[in-house]
């Protein structure tokens, strides 16, 4: 066999990857950006849960949360692997997404929140129109290094037999004896998964730029 | 008789125990143009803050026409489209152009149709002699473009009584002038307005009466040439010309 024929094996497992993250990226950062705005807005009893919350969950390894959810919580709700892994990623995203949203109200906020209400509009609007606008073009940046993170975190769900890419890595490695041949592989993919991904981010950035002169 | 438009009862605010002013009485009427002055640190900012309503006072009463807005349960989003706000530092939504700048109040908190707001937006503009430059962000301007596009976005809400916050404090000595300029014109035009300034030239051009602050209370108040030349305190003589010596000069040199 050679490393094409690797590549190929271990690539099919990508499908799974990219379910895992495109399911955990986006509600972390619904998930994110809500809990941010309740953090900084919310008043000081919820801010002090989101608070919480925030470090509860950034102190989990997040293969941990996993099984939580899978091992303990399967008597009640019946969740199956794949599902388990992008909920608990998802969670744990979450939390960072919030303090990378976070810091950028804070840097937003403020004076642009005062403007804002002297013509008139309310808090809701401000925050709609004017506060996250500017908040998400600053969040690009440092959510970019979130996305590789959960792009990479993805891998977790091979822990409970999920057939992503190192989970087939594993497999291919067993079957050939040749693991350096496998895992080689596995790391090209996520590579490319993270580079592309980073990529299409920075592109993003430079489009959503505001003009200013130098 | 001149109708009073905003009425301002023993107004006090304090942080704690600090008191930044107390029993502020003020009356303006219908196209005064009032400028405040006085020593920083004297409550005036907190002051044009407390009047929108964007700094809750802790006593003392405030009337717009015939309305108490400091009343429990007035609506100080409905308030403050009636009060427009200059700012020190322009404060313009960074990331909007000018145009949108101007119309963001008129969509969004006037809901005015698309095609009316942009009239009425670039109109203002226009007012304030920047429609050649609706399509600029806020980096691409100068401070002194930038002011007066925050002057546009104040004026769009068609305000009752427009409150400019040291307008021209932030900006370098070659672009106050066409701020003041706009602002000139306003008063003329009628714009009820009070002015937090340092710049005396303006003042005794245009103001049809000065509030000298200090302490947190006002000292004396009263027209221009009462103020300069037959002032009841001499520490408002002392301020009045240490003031304009600061600021006098660079006005000359414009």
């Amino acid at each position: 066999m050679n490393f094409s024929s690797f590549i190929q094996y271990i690539a099919s497992g990508t499908a799974y990857t990219l379910g895992v993250t495109l399911v955990a990226l986006p509600s972390g950062l619904v998930l994110g950006v809500l809990f941010a705005l309740l953090y900084v807005y919310g008043g000081r009893v919820v801010s002090r849960l989101m608070s919480l919350y925030s470090t509860v969950m950034r102190g989990i390894p997040p293969i941990v949360l996993l099984f939580i959810l899978y091992f303990v919580m399967s008597g009640s709700v019946n969740l199956s692997p794949f599902w388990a892994g992008s909920i608990s990623l998802g969670i744990i995203s979450s939390a960072y997404q919030m303090e990378i949203v976070r810091g950028a109200i804070l840097a937003v906020s403020g004076e642009q929140m005062l403007a804002a209400r002297a013509i008139g509009m309310s808090t809701l609007e401000a925050i709609r129109y004017v506060i996250l606008p500017q908040t998400l073009r600053l969040a690009i940046p440092p959510w970019s290094n979130e996305a590789a993170i959960v792009i990479k975190d993805s891998s977790l769900v091979y822990a409970l037999g999920v057939p992503e890419i190192l989970r087939r890595a594993q497999l291919i490695s067993a079957s050939t004896q040749q693991p350096f041949l496998a895992y080689i592989s596995a790391a090209v993919i996520y590579f490319a998964l993270v580079f592309i991904a980073n990529r299409l981010l920075a592109r993003l950035e430079r489009r959503l730029t505001i003009p200013s002169n130098p | 008789m001149p109708k009073p438009i905003l009425t301002i009862k023993k107004l006090t605010k304090k942080y704690g125990n600090n008191v930044i002013f107390h029993d502020i009485d003020l009356v303006v009427n219908e196209g005064d143009t009032i400028v405040v002055i006085g020593p920083s640190g004297t409550g005036k900012s907190t002051l044009l803050r407390c009047v929108n309503l964007l700094t809750k006072p802790d006593g003392g009463e405030i009337w717009l026409d015939d309305l108490e807005i400091t009343a429990k349960g007035a609506d100080e989003d409905r308030v403050r489209q009636h009060i427009g706000m200059v700012f020190q530092n322009f404060l313009l939504f960074n990331h909007l152009t000018a145009l949108e700048n101007v119309k963001l109040g008129l969509t969004k908190v006037k809901h005015l149709p698309e095609a009316a707001a942009h009239e009425k937006a670039l109109a203002e503009l226009t007012r304030v002699g920047l429609a050649d430059r609706a399509d600029h962000y806020p980096g691409q301007l100068s401070g002194g473009q930038q002011q007066r596009v925050g002057i546009a976005r104040a004026l769009a809400m068609d305000p009752r009584v427009m409150l400019f916050d040291e307008p021209t404090s932030a900006l370098d000595p070659e672009l106050i002038g066409e701020v003041l300029e706009v602002m000139r014109n306003l008063s003329l035009e009628g714009m009820t307005m009070i002015v937090v300034t340092h710049e005396m030239g303006f003042a005794r051009e245009v103001a049809d009466r000065i509030v000298f602050m200090e302490k947190g209370s006002i000292v004396e108040e009263g027209t221009p040439d009462d103020l300069f030349y037959r002032p009841k305190y001499e520490r408002t003589r002392e301020f009045l010309w240490k003031i304009t010596e600061l600021y006098g000069k660079k006005e000359a040199k414009e």
